[in-house]
């Protein structure tokens, strides 16, 4: 058998033997980290510590060359920020109280590579790793939102792994019952070779729910429970296939994982009856670096050490290595650490659960992970030098050579037309790019309404779930990037993710209140990109203190290229506010005729990086829009007074496409017509009309006012000094979009041009069922 | 006609999750003799004209390239059904 001929490299072996070569620039190490891990213990590593130090000192799991600017985002806090915040950064996710007893965890994280290699099941055990974040917190997953950047529509490949992605994410999330309330999908060529594929999850949970993974109590017992442990994913790199490990002949095992819905929905039950008994008293779910993280996460973060029996793991592959073991990435697999007088009750729920359960080790007061195999030891380490005092890098940053090149090339010089028809024909090139058009291709694979908490969902601005049953009490959850946006500017671009997925929370009624983001940048290695990220993070963090809604948490994705070409940076921003109640939400489209159409905000001539000047003019140049932190915030306390008061039958923000594409999407919503006028706009604002609709100023919303609240509403605008122009009325019965002098289009066409544009590129959807 | 039948399996270290449901209810049927289940999949492509060289090397492309998904499963059996 296999496992008789490997050699197991034991802490004595490694103590006798330190001249032995050991791969580790396979396993992805440098030669001074080498150095580093070899000073740290006072000998070599054997086998399985160098596992374990390699995956968890990966860019992936350390965050080795973000962690010196991820810091702002600790710094830049307020108390008053800090008010509402129950778990901050370095958690599985962040908790926000959210009133009334309850509490809500969400975060966003990457899953870009393997959806790349393989988009089915890449895409899908996203899901389930984020899901498996959520509930170790202590929470019952009530949401997911997907973030995705694809390649060029026209190209074959982005059909291969547009499919794949989308049937994966419906196929998981599906299968385990949770709303899809919204997200992003943007095309772009930057992304052909590396697409996005970034999950959120939303979790529910009561104050006294809470868990975290600090593994306290010498004597308590480390458990692991869920699916067994196989070599899927192992190292999620060509790690083992160097043949370091075995002496046994080349272990190839594939860096993908296979996911199993049922399996985790059995879990996620599984876990809430645990915490709801007590049974549990720190948690840790298995992701990135499996074992290997969740022994040392959990020990790092507690006080005193841990020993871990490695032959107690329950193993769907009899000949798995101790490496092995400690790398795997099998899915749907969670830590807990119980307190020994409660295993029995821990053992007879997942029992009746049928989830399989095995007694590793104990909590012990040594400070140190050891971890045995075969009555030997194999690890022995200071838990805290693996999980957290990693090696930091300051990477060299310089701006981009063609930056000034970039930013002076802009699209204020490029002809916009100025009669009708002309408008009327960028308009509808414009609803019937990939980026603006109807993605309901997507969307409508994913269930939305499962579990009946549903109150918004695709395609209004923002997601939003009700949390109390009783009062109504709700959460609501945008994200947004513009990765055009951050190419200009980088520091600029992420402020307008946030500002715009603050702005989609605030059209909803509710209140912002935290933030998680999903940072994905190129190489690390390339002072342009480490550049970018400095930018990024320095002013994300800034306009997070401007807006006073802290990030709770989040994920970094570095080398994100094909080659030397980075992708835009694309920094995912997601807010999450809350609402009283959420029978008063505002829709994104108006429903009645007769309303009252006002254009809060003001227009500039903002083209540059606009829909418009890509689809019109294949161009990306200049500086984007202008950040109105400020405006913002005014904005968004005017929304949530005016939903609050009943004054708001609909809201709809304006960003890529500007007023002509919220427009545009307003009278498809509900098939609701609308004439409008310009004039006033034209006149305050100093802009063409080709401008004040193409434009992508920020801090602008168009509301509908029911005519009974005019004055109300008005009364509200100037009291909180936000400007607004009476822009038009809704109109029932013309089946029209009329924008006064210019155009009139029938919605009919509006609406085919712009759901026509994925089925025509992407053919007949993928049912959930294949792989 | 003549028939190749092109056999897809798991790749052997990845979850089967179809095989361990399959393996679950035949506990629950009492047969515990069975200790594993994996799930393959069996394609049947009929030939128009006659099995040789060409056509299973047509078969032993069209199933690398299509029946199976090589990242996460293997071509097991690409051979002429014999009635």
């Amino acid at each position: 058998m296999t496992l008789e001929q490997t050699v197991v490299d034991t802490v004595e072996r490694a103590r006798a033997t330190p001249e032995r070569q050991q791969a580790y620039a396979a396993l992805g190490l440098t030669d001074d980290e080498y150095a580093r891990i070899r000073e740290i213990l006072g000998r070599r590593p054997t086998s399985g510590e160098l596992a374990m130090y390699s995956v968890m000192w990966s860019e992936h799991c350390s965050y080795k060359s973000s962690k010196k600017y991820l810091r702002r985002f600790g710094e830049r806090v307020t108390d008053r920020m800090r008010e509402h915040l129950m778990v901050g950064m370095g958690q599985n996710a962040g908790v926000v109280d959210v009133g009334r007893g309850w509490a809500v965890t969400f975060k966003v994280e990457s899953h870009n590579h393997p959806s790349y290699v393989e988009p089915f099941q890449g895409a899908a055990t996203g899901v389930g790793g984020i899901v498996r974040d959520i509930i170790a917190m202590g929470a019952r997953p009530v949401a997911v939102m997907d973030q995705l950047r694809f390649g060029d529509l026209a190209e074959a490949d982005t059909l291969r792994v547009v499919h794949g992605v989308v049937a994966g994410i419906s196929f998981y999330g599906n299968c385990l019952g949770l709303p899809n309330i919204g997200g992003e999908t943007v095309f772009d060529p930057v992304y052909q070779g590396n697409p996005l594929v970034n999950a959120l999850c939303v979790g529910v949970l009561k104050h006294e729910d809470l868990r975290l993974a600090n593994a306290t109590g010498a004597g308590n017992l480390v458990v692991l429970f869920g699916a067994r442990t196989g070599g899927d994913g192992i190292g999620g790199a060509s790690i083992l296939a160097s043949d370091t490990f075995t002496a046994s002949g080349p272990t190839k095992r594939p860096a993908v994982q296979v996911g199993d819905p049922f399996a985790e929905k059995v879990l996620i039950e599984c876990c809430l009856e645990l915490y709801a008994g007590g049974l549990v008293e720190a948690i840790q779910d298995l992701g990135a670096a499996g074992i290997s993280c969740a022994t040392s996460e959990l020990a790092a973060n507690g006080d005193g050490g841990m020993r871990i029996d490695l032959d107690a793991v329950l193993l769907r592959d009899p000949t798995l290595t101790a490496e092995e073991i400690l790398m795997s990435e099998s899915q749907e697999r969670m830590m807990a650490v119980v307190a020994p007088e409660r295993l029995e009750g821990f053992l007879a729920v997942t029992g009746r659960w049928d989830v399989e359960t095995s007694v590793l080790g104990t909590v012990t007061e040594t400070g140190r992970l050891e971890i045995t195999w075969h009555g030997e030891t194999i690890v022995d380490v200071d838990p805290a030098t693996v999980a957290v005092d990693g090696p930091v890098y300051d990477r060299p940053v310089a701006r981009p050579a063609g930056l000034d090149a970039l930013q002076a090339d802009s699209a204020t010089g490029l002809p916009r037309p100025a009669d009708g028809p002309a408008i009327a024909e960028q308009l509808r090139a414009l609803i019937g790019s990939p980026n603006l058009a109807d993605v309901g291709w997507i969307t409508d694979q994913y269930d939305r309404y499962v579990l009946g908490n549903t109150a918004l969902a695709f395609p209004d601005d923002a997601g939003m779930i009700r949390v109390d049953e009783e009062s109504g009490l709700g959460v609501a959850i945008a994200t947004d990037a513009n990765g055009r946006y951050s190419e200009l500017d980088p520091r600029a671009g992420a402020q307008l993710a946030l500002a715009e997925a603050y702005r989609n929370v605030a059209v909803t009624g509710a209140r912002p209140l935290a933030v998680t983001d999903c940072l994905n940048f190129g190489a690390p290695t390339n002072p342009e990109v480490m550049w970018q990220f400095a930018e990024t993070v320095d002013g994300l963090s800034e306009a997070c203190l401007a807006l006073e809604v802290p990030v709770t948490g989040g994920n970094v994705s570095l080398y994100n290229q094909t080659g030397d070409r980075a992708i835009h940076p694309t920094p995912v921003v997601g807010v999450l506010g809350v609402i009283d109640d959420v029978a008063k939400r505002v829709p994104s489209g108006w429903q009645d005729d007769g309303l009252n159409l006002y254009l809060l905000g003001e227009t500039a001539l903002e083209l540059d990086g606009s829909a418009w000047a890509q689809v019109v003019h294949g161009h990306l140049g200049g500086r984007p829009p202008a950040v109105r932190l400020e405006a913002e915030r005014a904005l968004a306390g005017l929304l949530a007074a005016g939903a609050s008061e009943g004054l708001l039958a609909a809201a709809h923000d304006l960003s890529e496409g500007g007023l002509a594409a919220t427009l545009v999407e307003g009278v498809l919503r509900f098939g609701v017509g609308a004439r409008v006028w310009l004039d006033e706009v034209l006149e305050r604002d100093g802009v063409d009309a080709a401008t004040a609709l193409f434009s992508e100023s920020t801090a602008r919303v168009l509301v509908a006012v029911p005519r009974e609240e005019d004055v109300r509403f008005v009364g509200l605008c100037a009291g909180r000094r936000v400007p607004a122009i009476r822009l038009g009325v809704t109109d029932a019965e013309s089946g029209m979009l009329e924008v006064q002098g210019l155009l009139t289009e029938r919605i009919e066409d509006l609406r085919r041009i712009r759901w026509g544009v994925l089925p025509a590129a992407l053919g007949a959807r993928s049912t959930a069922a294949g792989s | 006609m003549p028939v190749i039948v092109v056999e897809v399996m798991p790749k052997a270290e990845l979850l089967d999750p179809q095989g361990k449901a399959v393996a679950g209810a035949l506990g629950r049927l009492g047969k515990d003799r069975f200790s594993a289940v994996r799930v393959g999949k069996r394609f049947e492509l009929t030939v128009d004209g006659p099995v040789d060289e060409a056509a299973l090397a047509d078969a032993r492309e069209v199933a690398e390239a299509l029946l199976a998904n090589g990242v996460i499963e293997d071509v097991v059996r690409v051979s002429e059904e014999v009635a």
